[in-house]
């Protein structure tokens, strides 16, 4: 028997379902669980109480047959599902330059999801959309800053579920029990010594995207620990901290060491001597990570000309946009502004009456899709700015902008005078 | 030469060896509609990667990337085959959804880091069982 052939143990209710029970979907659902176990080496499978769905999003008419083939095998989700990001923005038509098959297309995709019965939250932070899993909690998310955040910050247990397994696992109420499930492999393998930081820096909103991108090149897939943040970190930093590096290098879980939940001490995520290796974060690592943050070259006293701002990757929280309306209130922003978030959030803003503050200042809003991953840019490239790693990370590749990274202040600040304003001195 | 791969998905593939010196992501590193790896940062930017038998020294990045590789096959830009230094069941589980779709896509199989910086330039072939054989000319 060749390895890779590896049996994986069902119990007879698993069989069940391959064997049709729940349907033609339930059965195709079950094979692809199975079969992803036995690519990862699982032996058996476990039960999800929660998934989040990342295969919503538009890439190509395949995943559209995808979804139409559950539907159409009268599939359901097992257990509570939210949605992550479609390729639409529902709410403001005509946000999204795509072709009329692309936008239909990627309509149909986004409606099939929600005929299996998964929440219509369209958002790449669901954990700040209510769907928070507790620490121990079993579930299978998709997306990869939301199953960073899910293992890192709130504890649950997941590894990373690309399109279609994802909603396979919603389906059948499984997932592979290997990875991220098991208690041993969420042990540290990388401590990460932050101390020689300046303490005004580690405060700051703007280090944790650069901090992730060093992260994920560092420690990669392998679960890290970190010492020396303060306790005041905030879930956002946290959450920006995650997608950056998730996007420059997979990583899936990191503990703080005093902060989150599974590490109240160092010793309590830490394996055997010699499983693990310590790095101490220098100001040059930082600045190396900065670098890569940007295409366009800013040297002190250059103020290159910015062609959009996009802020909200992930999806911009209640309280970054507590943050962001100060800063641009009574202000005339003349570079397009875009900010991303959900429609939960995007209610709330609404409600308090602040989204006529920011849509004075010329702030545009947009839900359920992000700048990255659907055409909303002007088309021919430019010089985007933005205060998210991810975007950062992203935004060359995938809509063919240059990117400058800066503090959500640089962002307003740069956007009001269409040329970039940078604080040089933070990062010496 | 010939060394055993371990399986990840069954199939035959033949083409010449790409080995790309850096991880990708897929998604955001492969355009499906051409083929060619569209991640300026990327050391082989701009290689079509279609046709060929893709040695990977590792994928990074989204989740995502099941759904590119569905859309290359779709296409019909994807690799011959791809050979991984490490599993990666996202990637492999693309192959896998599009089988269940009724496409052929490419076998992908995982072989050591060590054997697979030994493959020298030319054709490669894989064979069902994981054989991963160094073609004359």
């Amino acid at each position: 028997m060749s390895p890779g052939a590896a049996g994986v143990r069902l119990t007879p209710d698993e069989k069940e379902w391959l064997a049709g029970r729940h349907g033609e979907a339930g059965a195709m659902a079950m094979r692809v669980v199975v079969e992803a176990a036995r690519l990862v080496g699982a032996h058996e499978l476990v039960e999800i109480s929660s998934a989040h769905v990342d295969g919503c999003l538009y890439h190509g008419d395949g995943g559209v047959h995808f979804a139409e083939r559950l539907v159409d095998g009268a599939g359901r989700v097992a257990v509570p599902t939210t949605l992550n990001v479609g390729a639409l923005d529902l709410l403001h038509p005509g946000r999204v330059r795509a072709s009329a098959h692309a936008a239909s297309m990627a309509r149909r995709q986004m409606e099939a999801y929600l005929a299996l019965g998964c929440a219509p939250t369209w958002t790449c932070a669901p954990y700040q959309a209510g769907h928070r899993p507790g620490p121990g909690e079993q579930v299978a998310w998709g997306e990869s800053n939301a199953v960073a955040f899910a293992n890192s910050v709130l504890g649950a247990r997941t590894e990373r579920y690309g399109d279609f397994l994802d909603a396979c696992c919603a389906i059948t109420g499984r997932a592979p029990l290997h990875g991220l499930h098991v208690e041993e492999n969420r042990r540290a393998r990388v401590v990460v010594d932050v101390s020689r930081i300046s303490a005004d820096l580690l405060d700051r909103d703007v280090f944790f995207p650069v901090f992730g991108t060093w992260l994920g090149l560092e420690a990669g897939r392998e679960p890290s620990a970190i010492v020396g943040l303060p306790r005041s970190v905030t879930e956002d930093q946290l959450k920006a901290l995650g997608a950056a590096g998730a996007s420059s290098g997979a990583v899936a879980l990191f503990h703080v060491v005093g902060v989150t939940p599974e590490a109240p001490t160092l010793d309590a995520v830490l394996g055997p001597e010699g499983s693990w290796r310590e790095v101490v974060l220098t100001g040059a690592d930082l600045r190396g990570a900065l670098d890569r943050l940007s295409t366009v070259r800013v040297e002190p006293g250059d103020a290159p000309p910015i062609d959009a701002v996009a802020v909200g990757s992930p999806h911009f929280s209640w309280e970054e946009f507590q943050a962001l309306v100060p800063l641009v209130e009574g202000r005339r922003l003349s570079a397009p502004f875009l900010v991303c978030t959900g429609r939960d959030v995007l209610h709330r803003v609404s409600e308090s009456g602040q989204l006529d503050v920011l849509t004075r200042a010329g702030v545009e809003i947009v839900v359920d899709t992000c700048v990255v991953v659907t055409p909303i840019l002007p088309a021919g490239g430019g010089v985007l700015m933005t205060n998210s790693g991810k975007f950062a990370h992203y935004g060359p590749s995938t809509i063919g902008y240059d990117v400058v990274y800066g503090s959500l202040a640089e962002c307003v600040a740069s956007a009001e005078a269409g040329v970039v304003r940078r604080d040089a001195d933070l990062w010496r | 030469m010939a060394v055993k791969a371990r399986v990840l998905v069954r199939g035959q593939g033949r083409g010449p060896l790409l080995r790309l010196t850096h991880p990708i992501s897929f998604w955001g590193g492969v355009d499906p509609s051409d083929g060619r790896i569209c991640d300026p940062r990327h050391p082989e930017f701009g290689v079509r990667i279609s046709g060929s038998v893709l040695a990977l020294p590792g994928t990074v990045g989204s989740s995502s990337s099941s759904a590119v590789m569905l859309e290359l096959i779709r296409e019909g830009t994807a690799p011959a085959a791809i050979i991984l230094a490490h599993s990666d069941a996202i990637l492999a589980l693309g192959v896998v959804v599009a089988a269940e779709l009724g496409m052929d896509g490419p076998p992908v199989v995982e072989l050591a880091p060590a054997a697979l910086a030994a493959l020298q330039p030319g054709t490669i072939y894989v064979d069902e069982d994981g054989t991963v054989r160094e073609e004359a000319g």
